[in-house]
């Protein structure tokens, strides 16, 4: 039955040196190591979110970086076209205008053209009068003895006015 | 154990030293195989008898330490009586020059008990036992490796654990989060020194008592008894209001239900425990008894078949109880921190 009866000096004993154990430990090991091993495992944890906030940080980059460079073509893309508009406009522009001058020219110049016609229509009417009665004149100033003479005579000036 | 019969006496002996005795056993045993001339000189020869006494001698306290034949340490003997007042002197006044005991300054040493020669005054027995020695070099040992692992954490500010920290920092944090922080909760912080240092101790003692001529420190119900008084003292002094409700008017109970609730909840505070000073000596203690009563089988069949048998079972038993070792550690800690935990747990939901 001794096994089983607890001897009051162990009893004693193993409370004091127990509590004293604790207490000893409390101060000079467990607050150390606990407090390291808190520390550490704190240090792990934002060494952790930082590198995922790192890697936000360059996910969130790289997402500027292509809205950028979106927006960057799209804005050339954009000057090309109003440019490529513009010449374009600037062309049909100028190509009207200068076929509005050409016809304006062409007008004028058949203008010119019908009047100096009608001119020299005139004039050759005015000729032909002059020589009709410049012929006229030598007909009848030559008196015309013979009917062969009159003849000749008519076609000599008929030769010598070459209408041409 | 004051009656130290010469007969008996090496026997007696061979308990502390029964592993080396087995080991010297299996060589003999090789050597008899190779040459069966061998005579049947037995380590027991000479016996007329075994007494299987020595394996209850060995797991309980004792005034000396006995290692092995011609190897007794003897230990402070501390006594306090009203009539005498304190007194301090060596158990080895006890012992005569043969081993005889003898009365020594009117005290008298029987069973492990010291008393008057020639009157009933009761005595304070505060001496130095074999147990006591054991639990100061257990505590020398705890001090001495957390000491050192408490320097590591000093020295490796900020980088990885190094030599003995390594090793018992892993301990550490399975304590922490394996046993304490699931069981206690969010409040275990203020009671994890005390878990670690009760699981520390209960570890070493359970290890450092497989040693050969090792005192059975956490075997001893003195020792089990004192650390489960810690757990009812801590568990109902951390009780909080819900915990007391529980137990004096445990919701949910009819009213005539609860003349049986109320004392079998009462009952419930001192056997919780109850059971942990019970369980850890009989698993300790019953370790010793199995592995000691495997190798007196030896001496008792006087026999080198039986004793390289239970030799080579010794050794597994052996391996079994280096598990038994952590796994009271564990199982101790782990309920206290439960009971820590209902005591401490709010509950919120009734």
């Amino acid at each position: 039955m001794e096994l089983l009866t607890p001897g009051t000096g162990l009893l004693f004993w193993q409370a004091v040196v127990f509590i004293a154990l604790f207490l000893f430990l409390a101060k000079f090991a467990w607050k150390p190591i606990l407090s390291s091993l808190k520390e550490r495992e704190e240090s792990i944890q934002q060494a952790l979110a930082s590198a995922e906030k790192a890697k936000n940080e360059m996910a969130r980059l790289q997402s500027d970086n292509e809205k950028l460079l979106r927006e960057a073509r799209e804005e050339r893309d954009r000057i090309i076209r109003e440019a490529r508009d513009a010449s374009n406009k600037l062309i049909d522009q100028a190509q009207s205008e200068a076929k509005k001058s050409a016809d304006r020219m062409l007008e004028d110049a058949k203008a010119v053209i019908q009047t100096e016609k009608q001119a020299a229509l005139r004039d050759v009417k005015a000729q032909v009068a002059m020589f009709s009665i410049e012929i006229a004149e030598k007909l009848i100033r030559k008196n015309l003895s013979s009917d062969k003479a009159q003849k000749d005579l008519v076609e000599e000036f008929i030769k010598e006015t070459k209408l041409n | 154990m004051n009656s130290f019969a010469p007969t008996l006496q090496p026997m007696r002996a061979s308990h502390t030293s029964l592993i080396f005795r087995s080991l010297r056993l299996i060589t003999t045993l090789i050597c008899l195989l190779v040459s069966p001339a061998f005579g049947s000189g037995s380590e027991a020869s000479g016996e007329d008898k075994f007494n299987p006494d020595i394996i209850l001698h060995h797991v309980i306290d004792d005034h000396v330490w006995h290692f092995t034949d011609g190897m007794v340490l003897p230990l402070p003997v501390i006594v306090h009586s009203a009539s005498r007042g304190l007194e301090v002197f060596s158990s080895g006044n006890f012992f005569d020059e043969h081993h005889q005991s003898k009365a020594y300054n009117g005290y008298v040493l029987e069973h492990g008990h010291i008393r008057f020669e020639n009157s009933e005054e009761h005595i304070l027995d505060l001496s130095v036992t074999k147990n006591v020695a054991m639990l100061f070099l257990n505590v020398l040992l705890i001090v001495g490796v957390l000491l050192a692992v408490a320097n590591g954490y000093r020295k490796n500010v900020g980088k990885a654990p190094s030599g003995i920290q390594s090793f018992i920092e892993p301990i550490i944090l399975f304590v922490r989060d394996e046993v304490v922080k699931p069981n206690i909760g969010p409040r275990y912080e203020k009671y994890l020194p005390y878990l670690l240092t009760l699981f520390f101790f209960i570890l070493f003692g359970n290890l450092l008592g497989l040693l050969p001529g090792a005192a059975n420190l956490t075997g001893n119900i003195a020792v089990t008894a004192t650390l489960a008084f810690f757990t009812f003292l801590i568990t109902n002094f951390s009780g909080n209001k819900s915990y007391w409700a529980h137990i004096l008017w445990t919701p949910g109970i009819p009213l005539p239900l609860r003349a049986i609730i109320l004392p079998v909840e009462i009952i419930g505070i001192f056997t919780k425990p109850f059971s942990l000073m019970i369980r850890l000596f009989a698993a300790i203690t019953a370790g010793h008894i199995v592995l000691l009563s495997l190798l007196c089988l030896t001496f008792i069949f006087k026999s080198w078949g039986v004793g390289f048998g239970t030799s080579v079972f010794v050794i597994f038993i052996n391996l079994i109880e280096l598990l038994v070792a952590g796994i009271q550690a564990y199982v101790f800690t782990l309920f206290t921190s439960l009971y820590i935990g209902m005591a401490v747990e709010e509950h919120d939901h009734h």
